[in-house]
């Protein structure tokens, strides 16, 4: 009776390790990570990006409606191609970023669930946190599992990657950036354009 | 030096705006980085960079603008030199 036991036991811890989400580390050493924001203002739009994209998502290809995690943004790394619109975006009069350093935005549910082959589409609500106010929004967002296609990225590692798209608006003074202010020459809705990608090393 | 200030105001006004041209006539703020898309072909990534570039702006050409004009003004402040007659001894000999 006993020798059944064991391919029984590894049979299911096989399919228990099968099972487990990965964990994608969104800190991309190949620096591609991008998140454009643009606004409207009257003599051009304000088009600008960030770079300092870190952080963890859980994501699980049998069961995506199940993904969390948290995506994190270095405000110092927002960029203007106007010096003098950067320094005010920077500074403590929009979006302070020596007092708040990072903008967060942390999964709580994934709902109506699509996946299409590699590719889950899902409206996921979760807290956005800017400028030291947090929200519960809702954004439509794209995922794409690439499996075993990190090699193919960066070379001797192992592992698969998850690239995660999304296209989302939100309004200045919900997080208090100069609520009721300027909005004659900045427009109060931010569009958000996230292009990036986390990596499974195994 | 009245001729002098009124040509280098013609000068700035020329050098303004043929450098705004040649930088491809930018009609927003002036900026002093470009973005540069890059294609990552696994994850159809378009990565942005920003390169040191200096593209002028509507701002630049104000303020240039404005400089000609100070210096156009100011040549207002300065007399043409008036050409003395001549006097009866600097008459040719007849």
């Amino acid at each position: 009776m006993k020798p059944s036991i064991i391919p029984l036991l590894t049979l299911t811890l096989a399919t228990a390790a099968y099972a487990a989400p990965e964990s994608f580390d969104f800190k991309d050493p190949k620096g591609v990570n991008n998140i454009v924001f643009s606004l409207d203002a009257p003599l051009e739009s304000v088009n600008g990006s960030a770079s300092g994209v870190t952080g963890t998502v859980l994501f699980d290809p049998e069961n995506p409606a199940a993904t969390t995690g948290k995506i994190v943004v270095a405000s110092e790394s927002l960029i203007v191609p106007n010096p003098m619109q950067k320094e005010h975006l920077h500074s403590a009069n929009w979006l302070d970023v020596a007092k708040y350093p990072e903008i967060t935005f942390e999964v709580k549910s994934f709902a109506d669930t699509k996946t299409e082959g590699s590719v889950t589409s899902a409206n996921v609500t979760g807290s956005f946190s800017l400028h030291g106010v947090t929200k519960e929004i809702t954004v439509p967002v794209k995922l794409t599992y690439l499996k075993d296609k990190l090699a193919s990225r960066v070379p001797n590692l192992k592992g698969d990657l998850l690239v995660l798209r999304a296209n989302f608006n939100i309004n200045r003074e919900d997080f208090n950036i100069q609520k009721g202010q300027y909005e004659d020459k900045v427009s109060p809705t931010i569009n958000l354009t996230l292009s990036i990608a986390g990596a499974a090393v195994q | 030096m009245k001729r002098m200030l009124q040509l280098l105001a013609l000068l700035v006004v020329l050098a303004t705006a043929i450098t705004w041209l040649v930088t491809g006539a930018n009609r927003g703020w002036t900026k002093t980085s470009r973005p540069v898309k890059t294609l990552d072909e696994v994850t159809g990534i378009e990565g942005i960079t920003y390169q040191p570039a200096f593209l002028p702006g509507v701002d630049f050409l104000g303020a240039s603008l404005l400089a000609a004009g100070l210096l156009a003004g100011s040549s207002l402040f300065f007399r043409t030199p008036r050409q003395q007659p001549l006097t009866k001894s600097q008459f040719p000999n007849q």
